[in-house]
């Protein structure tokens, strides 16, 4: 049991490090400490530097570092990744606009796009040209994805879509999105669904931008109105559509050896700026804190190490998201709390760590309903890890448009 | 990195998993909470003959001389198993005790035979109710003799031999105590756990002998249950993925409402976050391991970390194991409460949750 690189991990960290500290864009640095959710820059546009930083590695040999050659990658070993985001470090906050293309859209189109359109939409994103968005979620569908209403039909060598997808990331800056429609109605609906990806400014296409609760506004939605794609731009067969999800879906929940970021070190500091440690309650909850954040660190370590060998790490990779969501809402309030009356203020010259935790009270609600609410990763870890049996699902078999619901309801 | 077991150390494992399967089922658990016995002294026998206890005792006092890494494994299982033995007594604590600060003479004297079984060795410290702090103990050492009264002194009635805190020259000491000499007084106290039973002990001028520097003994207690809470937090995480595995069996098994209540979110979700806390155990309680192993600087942050997230762990999987189970897991037949027996007599064994909570943080504000 330790802690250390093996020759060649450490041979790639140094080179990988020395790399980095070469090219690194520091002057961004300080700014890049201070972002709170997203890639938050003043000084410049954050696409632009993002697209920057990403073709610097590209050219390089840092870009896509597990994609084969041909597709713009540079074909190194699942631990030289993590190792990698290690050395990183800050500046990986910049890859946060092709976190969806790189996490979910690039693995789905390596797996179903013909050969030549791999070869041409792959390097463009792993060289920092395209950024990808994830066009899933609908008004009414979101943990039942298989749900959607986004209707695609066919007209010639086309289809027309007409709908609405909401929670779209990136949509505003996106050259490309994945698109999942649905082509049958009268058949069940898991069978009715048909994948594509699409030019995100294609004629018909129209983004409004969310204003969240906690009033920025990240995520959009995006109207189809007769927005028409090519038939050769559909993955995966018609009716498929459901299959090609599922390859795009597991790699949003793969994001191995990624230690979930639990400002842990920020409610010390805070505790210690406000003089409260030495307040028996005030430790007690500390250190269910304290524990929680090592239990998720030492659980990314355990994962690394199964890297490291070549080994699949194991199912325990799956409780990140789900500890860390409830932990980082529950540390905000608890840090608000500290702060006795002032903590009802949003007051801006504060410390950092005074400000991480308004913006994470704020932000953090979303944390547990994004990329899988809670409820489903209970149900995964209960089904997947524990064997337990699947919900039973009572319109799995029901033609879709026959499937209760709001408006039926209504009626 | 290679943050985990070896394949040796996983093999020892699986051996020591098979061994306690076979020569410690239930039965044999039940057998001894069922008796006035001290311990389950046939299955102690057997398990020192094999030495899996013995696994961090150098070879030079007649250990192993493995490792700790291989203790942790062989103490998960203890755990799993329900074993009833005297481990956390005369092995987690007591044989570190002897390393950490016992004299040549002592060492070569006591642990060949904590090593194989011949001695059983507890510790003696608390004597009412409360943490464990110097104002609250009575006993004292006079003119090399002790006089005063512990209580609860887990396996006590078992024990050949304490090491008792007193106070002596110097301020809080450490002695070790001869149970079998005239002025020592034994009697059994009940035990929310009677498969790990408790004593309380009277010393009326015993002669004892001093463990490490006079005034010391705060110092070195604290040391030993640095060591001894990484080992404790393995049996924890041992008895929480038994406990765990019966509630998933459970559900599997019971039908309600015309299917399995498995199937029900409720019970899935309540299942989802038990594995969720003795994963964040288990992976504490690995760095706890490392430092331990290792001797490193961290290892009371470790260890702390290690206890409060295993403590938490196991209560809540015997404690959920038991509502899964419904009516039937309020029964004595059903094994639901011995693991939350156990897990409340392991959460109390080396100072309580809040206590090491404070430590945590005290050892962190250190690192951090």
């Amino acid at each position: 049991m330790n802690f250390d690189d093996t020759p060649a991990e450490a041979e790639f960290r140094s080179r990988a490090a020395a790399w980095i500290a070469a090219n690194a864009p520091f002057e961004l640095e300080k700014e890049l400490e201070r972002a709170n959710f997203g890639l938050q820059l003043h000084s410049t546009d954050p696409v632009a530097a993002s697209k920057a930083w990403q073709k610097k590695k590209y050219d390089a040999g840092w870009a896509a570092l597990r994609w084969p050659k041909e597709y713009g990658g540079a074909e190194r070993s699942p631990i030289e990744q993590v190792i990698w985001s290690h050395e990183e470090g800050v500046f990986s906050k910049l890859n946060i606009p092709f976190a969806i293309g790189f996490g979910m859209c690039g693995p789905t189109v390596m797996k179903w796009a013909r050969e030549d359109q791999k070869r041409q939409l792959l390097p463009r994103l792993a060289s920092g040209q395209d950024i990808w968005c994830q066009l899933f979620s609908e008004p009414a569908a979101g943990s039942d994805l298989a749900g959607i209403r986004t209707r695609a039909e066919r007209d010639g060598d086309e289809w027309v879509v007409n709908g609405q997808k909401i929670w779209t990331s990136g949509a505003r800056d996106a050259e490309w999105g994945l698109l999942i429609t649905r082509t049958d109605p009268t058949i069940a609906k898991h069978r009715g669904l048909t994948m594509f990806f699409l030019d995100m400014k294609s004629p018909g296409i129209e983004i409004r931008p969310i204003r969240q609760a906690n009033e920025e506004s990240h995520f959009n939605e995006v109207y189809f109105t007769d927005v028409r794609i090519p038939d050769a731009q559909r993955l995966g067969e018609v009716g498929q559509g459901w299959t090609v999800a599922l390859t795009t879906l597991m790699n949003e929940r793969m994001s191995i050896g990624a230690e979930m970021p639990t400002s842990f070190a920020e409610l010390y500091a805070l505790c210690r700026e406000l003089g409260v440690i030495g307040d028996s309650a005030v430790v007690s909850r500390l250190a269910k804190f304290a524990v929680k954040a090592s239990g998720l660190r030492y659980t990314a370590f355990r994962a690394i190490s199964a890297l490291s060998r070549g080994e699949q790490p194991g199912p325990e990779n799956s409780i990140g998201k789900l500890v860390a969501g409830s932990m980082i809402q529950e540390m905000s309030q608890f840090a608000l709390d500290l702060e006795g009356e002032a903590g009802m203020l949003l007051e801006t010259e504060i410390s950092p760590e005074r400000a991480w935790f308004r913006a994470t009270l704020l932000r953090s609600p979303a944390i547990r309903i994004e990329g899988g609410t809670d409820e489903v990763l209970r149900n995964i870890i209960a089904e997947r890890v524990l064997g337990l049996p699947p919900e039973a699902r009572v319109d799995k078999d029901v033609p879709f448009n026959q499937i209760p619901s709001a408006a039926t309801a209504a009626r | 990195m290679q943050f985990d077991f070896s394949d040796d150390q996983k093999a020892l494992q699986s051996d020591v998993r098979r061994f306690f399967e076979r020569a410690s089922p239930i039965s044999v658990v039940r057998a001894l909470i069922d008796s006035d016995a001290s311990h389950e002294a046939s299955l102690w026998k057997q398990v020192s003959e094999l030495g899996f206890l013995a696994a961090a005792i150098p070879v030079e006092y007649g250990g192993a001389g493995a490792g700790y890494l291989e203790l942790c494994l062989v103490a998960e299982e203890v755990g799993r198993a329900l074993a009833p033995l005297p481990a956390v007594s005369s092995i987690y604590q007591a044989a570190e005790l002897l390393l950490l600060s016992g004299s040549v003479a002592q060492k070569e004297r006591w642990l060949p035979r904590l090593a194989n079984g011949e001695s059983i060795a507890t510790i003696a410290v608390a004597e009412t109710v409360g943490e464990v702090t110097p104002d609250r103990i009575a006993a004292k050492v006079t003119d090399g003799k002790l006089t005063g009264t512990k209580r609860p002194v887990s396996d006590g009635l078992a024990a050949d031999l304490a090491f008792v805190a007193a106070h002596g020259e110097g301020g809080l000491g450490l002695f070790l105590a001869e149970l079998s000499l005239d002025g020592v007084q034994r009697s059994a106290v009940k035990s929310v756990d009677p498969s790990r039973k408790q004593a309380e002990l009277r010393f009326n001028a015993v002669a004892v002998e001093q463990l490490g520097a006079a005034g010391a003994g705060q110092a070195v207690l604290s040391a030993m249950r640095d060591r001894a809470a990484v080992l404790v937090a393995f049996e924890q995480i041992g008895g929480a993925h038994a406990a765990l595995t019966m509630a998933r069996d459970y559900a599997l098994g019971r039908y309600a409402f015309g299917k399995p209540i498995g199937g029900f979110q409720a019970i899935k979700h309540m299942l989802a976050d038990m594995y969720v806390s003795l994963e964040l155990a288990r992976s504490n309680a690995y760095y706890g391991a490392w430092a331990l192993a290792t001797d490193a600087s961290q290892l009371s942050l470790a260890a702390a970390s290690a206890r409060v997230a295993a403590s938490d762990a196991y209560r809540h999987c015997a404690t959920n194991n038991i509502h899964v189970h419904g009516g039937m897991g309020f029964t004595w037949d059903f094994d639901c409460h011995l693991h939350y027996r156990r897990a409340r007599y392991l959460s109390s064994v080396l100072g309580a949750p809040p206590e090491w909570e404070r430590k945590l943080i005290a050892a962190y504000g250190r690192v951090a």
